[in-house]
C-alpha cells in the first residue's frame, strides 16, 4: 500500500475496490450457511479439477472395466460398479467435471443473454424495450424444458448443444431483473451528468450502468448454476446429453442406472451417488447465492 | 430453486394490470391478443425448429438407423421437403388450421389422433397432482406463516426447498426404489384387470400413486413459499388487529380474514406456473411409463419422430400459454381492487 498522498487515481480506485471487497467478504463470512456452501463448493470443484491427477481416465473405458456387473460396494470399489463393471466412484468423480462445466457455462450464457437484453431494453426504451420485452415475455411463458428438448433433438448431440439448449431457454427471468435494476440506475443523477458531458450510449452503458448492475448479475449467476445443473441432468436423463461414454455426467449416470434397471436390481449404490451429488451441489450454490444476495442486493440490505 | 421463485414474486407484483381508461373489455382484448401473438410465435417456432434448424430433417429422423434411398425419398415427399421453404410453411400452417399435424413416422397414425389418445391420462395425472399440491402448499404455507420462525416453519420451508432443488426424475427413481413391490411402477392399468368400471378405476388409482406423489413433491413447494410470503405481507395489516379486537378466536381471524386476502396471488400462480408442472409431468411420465403426453414426447425424441415432436411441442406450449392468459383474466375477476379501479 502506498501512502494516500502519493496514490494515483487508479491506485485509489483499486484501493476503494479492495476495501469494498473486504467489507463485502466480512458480511458474507458472517453467514454460516453461505460459508458452508462456499467450502463445500471449493472441495467439489477441487475434486473435479484434480480428477485426472487422482484417477486414471481409462477406467471409464468399458473395455478396461475390471469389476463385475453391478457389484456391491467393496474395498476395491467403494461405491460398487455399474452394469459394465466400471467403478461408480470414478464415474461420479468424472461426472462432476461434466455437470459442473455445463452448469457454469450454461449459467454464464443464460445470464449473459439476459443481461444484454435487459440493459438494452432499459437503456433504449420505447420500441426497442417494447419489442425486447415482448420476446422476453414469450420465452418466459414458454415451458423451458419443452423448448430445450426440441432444441437438443434437432441439433447434433454433444456438450455444446446441451449448453446452448439450457442457455437459450433460461435467460428471461434475469433479463427482467436486469432491466428493472438498469431502470433504477438510469434514473440517478450521475447518469444525467455523464450524458450532459457528452457520454454516448456505449460509454454510459459500459462505464456506468454495467458496473452498477454487475453485483446483481453475479448473484444471479451463482443461483443459476444450480438450476442449470438440474436442467443438464434432466436433458441427459432423457437421452439428450453427450452420448460419449467416456464423458459421463451425473444425469447420464442416472439415465444408465434407470435403463439398466438398477432400481429393480436393488443397486442403490448406482442410483444414489449421482443424485445426491446433484442435490448437494445445487444446495451449495443456493446457500452461496443466498448469502451473496444478502450482501450485494441493495434491496435486501436496506430492508 | 430460489431464482425461479424470484420471478414469481416479481410477476405477482406486476400482475395488477394497468388501468388507464378502457376498462374490462380493453384489458380482456389486450391479454387475449398477447396470448394469440404468443400462440402464433409457437407455431412459427415449431416450423423453424423442426423443419429449418435440423438442416436435413430426414437425416435427423433416420439418425442411427439404416435407411434405403426409397425410404428417404418417401419421407421427403411425405414431409413436403421437395418444395421451397415458404411453400412448406404455408402448407404447414394451412394443415395446422384444419387440425392436421401430419402423420407420425413411428406409429403410422395421424399425430392429432395420437395426441388425443394421450391427453386423458396426462390431464388425470397433472390435474390430481396439481389439486393435491395446491391444497398441501396452501395449508403448509398458511401454517408456517402464521407461526413465523417456529420450528414447524423452519422445517417445512427447508423441506420444500430441498424437494424443489432435487431433479424430478431422481425423486421418482428414489420413490420407486423405496417402495419396491408395493405399487406398480409402470403403465396405467394391468391388462388382466376386469373391464368393469370399478376395478378399472381402482387399478388406475393404484398405478397413479407413485407418479402423483412425485409430481406433488416437486410442485407443491412453490405454492407453499408464495402462500407463506403473501400471508406474511398481510400479517401486519390493520384489519387483523380490528378482527382480534372484536374478540375473534385466532383460528377465526386466520380463516375468515387473513387467508382469503393472501389466497389471491397464489390462486393465479397455479395457472401462471403450468409450464413448470408440464416439465415435471414429462419426466415423471417418462420414469413411470405413464401413457400421457410426456411419455409421448419422450418416445418421439427417442425415435426422432419429428412430426410427432412438433405436435407435442405445439400442444404443450400452447396449453401453457392459454393457462397464462386465463391466469391474467382470473386475477381480474378475483381481485376487487383491480376491478374497481
Amino acid at each position: 500500500m502506498t501512502s494516500p498522498r502519493a496514490a494515483s487515481p487508479r491506485a485509489l480506485a483499486w484501493r476503494r475496490r479492495g476495501d469494498a471487497f473486504a467489507a463485502g467478504w466480512r458480511q458474507f463470512a458472517r453467514q454460516r450457511s453461505g460459508l458452508f456452501g462456499l467450502g463445500l463448493l471449493l472441495v467439489i470443484v477441487a475434486l473435479a479439477v484434480l480428477a485426472p491427477v487422482l484417477t486414471d481416465r481409462e477406467g471409464l473405458n468399458v473395455i478396461n472395466a475390471t469389476g463385475g456387473p453391478l457389484e456391491a460396494p467393496s474395498g476395491e470399489f467403494p461405491l460398487g460398479t455399474d452394469r459394465q463393471g466400471r467403478s461408480v466412484l470414478l464415474l461420479t468423480l468424472w461426472g462432476a467435471r461434466m455437470s459442473l462445466t455445463v452448469g457454469f457455462v450454461a449459467a454464464l450464457l443464460s445470464i449473459g443473454i439476459g443481461t444484454i437484453i435487459g440493459i438494452l431494453a432499459a437503456h433504449y426504451g420505447r420500441w426497442v424495450s417494447a419489442g425486447l420485452m415482448r420476446i422476453t415475455d414469450f420465452f418466459l411463458v414458454l415451458p423451458s424444458l419443452v423448448l430445450a428438448i426440441a432444441l437438443s433433438t434437432v441439433l447434433n448431440p454433444g456438450i455444446g448443444t446441451v449448453i446452448l439448449a439450457i442457455g437459450i431457454t433460461s435467460w428471461p427471468p434475469s433479463a427482467r431483473l436486469v432491466r428493472a435494476q438498469t431502470l433504477t440506475i438510469e434514473a440517478r443523477p450521475y447518469i444525467e451528468r455523464s450524458r450532459a458531458l457528452g457520454g454516448g450510449h456505449l460509454h454510459v452503458i459500459t462505464k456506468h450502468v454495467l458496473p452498477a448492475v454487475l453485483p446483481l448479475v453475479f448473484v444471479n449467476t451463482t443461483l443459476a448454476v444450480g438450476s442449470a445443473i438440474v436442467a443438464e441432468s434432466t436433458l441427459s436423463f432423457l437421452g439428450l446429453g453427450d452420448p460419449d461414454p467416456m464423458r459421463p455426467s451425473w444425469g447420464s449416470m442416472l439415465r444408465s442406472a434407470w435403463l439398466d434397471s438398477a432400481v429393480i436390481a436393488g443397486a442403490w449404490w448406482y442410483l444414489l451417488p449421482p443424485g445426491i451429488a446433484i442435490a448437494i451441489v445445487v444446495l451449495a450454490f443456493t446457500m452461496c447465492g443466498r448469502a451473496l444476495e444478502s450482501v450485494l442486493n441493495p434491496r435486501l440490505r436496506e430492508g | 430453486m430460489s431464482d425461479i421463485l424470484t420471478p414469481t414474486e416479481e410477476a405477482l407484483a406486476e400482475a395488477p394490470p394497468p388501468t388507464r381508461g378502457g376498462g374490462a373489455l380493453r384489458y380482456l382484448l389486450t391479454k387475449a391478443g398477447g396470448g394469440l401473438v404468443s400462440l402464433v410465435l409457437v407455431i412459427v417456432l415449431g416450423f423453424l425448429l423442426f423443419r429449418v434448424l435440423p438442416g436435413d430433417p430426414v437425416l435427423t429422423m433416420t439418425r442411427g438407423r439404416p435407411a434405403s434411398k426409397e425410404q428417404i425419398a418417401e419421407l421427403e415427399a411425405q414431409l413436403g421437403l421437395d418444395k421451397p421453404l415458404i411453400a412448406q410453411f404455408f402448407d404447414y400452417l394451412w394443415r395446422l388450421l384444419q387440425g392436421d399435424l401430419g402423420e407420425s413416422y413411428v406409429f403410422r397414425v395421424p399425430v392429432t389422433q395420437k395426441i388425443m389418445e394421450r391427453l386423458g391420462p396426462t390431464l388425470l395425472l397433472v390435474g390430481t397432482a396439481t389439486l393435491i399440491a395446491v391444497a398441501l402448499g396452501l395449508w403448509l404455507g398458511t401454517r408456517s406463516a402464521w407461526r413465523r420462525d417456529s420450528r414447524f416453519d423452519k422445517v417445512s420451508t427447508s423441506v420444500a426447498l430441498a424437494l424443489w432443488s432435487t431433479p424430478t426424475f431422481f425423486l421418482g427413481l428414489l420413490l420407486m426404489a423405496a417402495t419396491s413391490g408395493w405399487f406398480p411402477t409402470a403403465g396405467m392399468v394391468n391388462s388382466d384387470t376386469p373391464p368393469d368400471f370399478f376395478s378399472q378405476a381402482v387399478d388406475v388409482a393404484h398405478h397413479m400413486v407413485l407418479p402423483t406423489i412425485t409430481l406433488v413433491a416437486v410442485v407443491y413447494a412453490q405454492y407453499q413459499l408464495v402462500m407463506r410470503s403473501s400471508l406474511l405481507e398481510e400479517m401486519g395489516a390493520d384489519y387483523l388487529t380490528t378482527a382480534r379486537a372484536k374478540g375473534l378466536r385466532d383460528a377465526m381471524v386466520r380463516r375468515r380474514h387473513a387467508v382469503p386476502n393472501a389466497l389471491l396471488p397464489t390462486v393465479t400462480l397455479v395457472f401462471l406456473h403450468m409450464g413448470f408442472v408440464v416439465a415435471g409431468a414429462i419426466t415423471t411420465e417418462t420414469v413411470f411409463s405413464w401413457p400421457g403426453l410426456g411419455l409421448l414426447t419422450y418416445d418421439a425424441l427417442e425415435k426422432r419422430d419429428l412430426p410427432l415432436l412438433t405436435g407435442t411441442f405445439i400442444v404443450l406450449a400452447g396449453a401453457v400459454i392459454v393457462m397464462n392468459v386465463l391466469a391474467d383474466m382470473l386475477y381480474r375477476v378475483l381481485d376487487p381492487r383491480v376491478r374497481a379501479s
